[in-house]
């Protein structure tokens, strides 16, 4: 069971650890200091919860892979995150559009995982739900924000919403080497989360006045390893100091 | 209007900050922010991310009245020759130590 348990750690980490990055280009970028301060906050939670999960990932392997290792010296096709994850961080609507949406499915997986039977994995999921809680309060109060504000934070808030929605699905993909894990009380099955995940983001689009996109395509390929050229770029720059220093101390 | 001008900057707020259930909330520091709401997130990332607090308030900064220099004499000197405001006279009994 430690490979598909590895495989499953490495979803969980890999989706905190290039949201994570991402999020930390905003720094020193962000419209206000406020939310300069608010996003990197985001995004060392997001890296947190994915130290803790690829360090785990790492002793389940056993092959002696800690989570620096797992995060600097594996490659696009090793990546196992969500395509949603990786894409350029646009606009802060596209920003916050894709917080809201990943974070409130962080809150429906940490608060299933919580109960699980394996205690690390139920122990980082009591942690990150209560940080994951405040990313979707942020998120969410801005998509609100910017969805019923002026024409031009409509305008782009919507556009955030149709470039990101094709995305969501892929979220809900339960993969199959994972039905025994779940069978065991180990891990969640994320299909069970999508009810739950529209019913929010429904309401919240509404107080929004925005509108979800009907019956779009549904990308998918990151939790296999297939990516957009986008990841290359994004570890290219990650993993320059660690590749071009291995076993660096500072 | 420049981005950061006074006309289009969003309306201030004071931060208040409680270190620990029971202690009083202390002024921390103030965010721009579009509502309360907005308020109180603000100033939770940028007063209370490293444990400072387990409560905030934030007030708009525009219900603060404060007293101006001109009031310095008329509010604060007459205390200083009024030797009988302050409670130094008072014998403090045996067995309180707490001065």
């Amino acid at each position: 069971m430690s490979a598909p348990l590895f495989d499953a750690l490495l979803r969980l980490g890999d989706d905190r650890l290039v949201l994570g990055h991402r999020t930390s280009e905003w720094c020193g970028h962000a419209p206000i200091l406020e939310e300069d301060i608010a996003l990197a906050n985001i995004a060392l939670d997001h890296i947190g919860q994915a130290n803790l999960l690829l360090q785990y990932a790492g002793a389940v392997e056993g092959g002696g892979r800690d989570q620096d290792a797992l995060a600097y010296f594996r490659d696009a096709i090793e990546y196992r995150n969500a395509l949603i994850c990786e894409l350029p961080r646009g606009d802060f609507a596209v920003t916050i559009a894709r917080h809201f949406f990943h974070g409130l499915y962080s809150v429906l997986q940490w608060e299933a995982l919580s109960n699980s039977q394996d205690a690390t994995i139920a122990g980082i999921a009591a942690k990150a739900l209560k940080e994951s809680r405040y990313h979707v309060r942020h998120a969410g109060e801005w998509v609100i924000r910017l969805g019923d504000g002026t024409d031009e934070s409509h305008a782009r808030a919507q556009a955030a919403v149709h470039l990101l929605w094709p995305y969501t699905g892929e979220l809900f993909l339960q993969p199959v080497d994972e039905s025994a894990l779940v069978a065991a009380g180990l891990t969640a099955d994320v299909s069970t989360l999508e009810g739950a995940w529209r019913a929010t983001v429904d309401d919240v689009l509404h107080r929004a006045t925005l509108t979800a996109p009907d019956g779009v395509w549904m990308q998918r390929g990151g939790r296999a390893g297939r990516h957009t050229e986008h990841l290359g770029h994004l570890l290219a720059e990650m993993q320059i100091v660690a590749r071009s220093h291995p076993g660096a101390q500072w | 209007m420049t981005p950061n001008s006074p006309e289009r900057s969003w309306p201030l707020w004071e931060v208040f900050t409680q270190g620990r259930d029971g202690e009083p909330h202390q002024h921390a520091g103030s965010v721009h922010a579009t509502d309360a709401e907005h308020a109180l997130q603000n100033a939770r990332d940028v007063y209370a991310r490293r444990n400072e607090a387990v409560n905030l308030w934030v007030v708009p900064s525009a219900a603060i009245t404060a007293s101006t220099p001109e009031d310095m004499g008329p509010f604060f000197d007459p205390a200083n020759d009024k030797a009988y405001r302050h409670p130094q006279f008072y014998k403090v009994p045996k067995g309180v130590k707490v001065f």
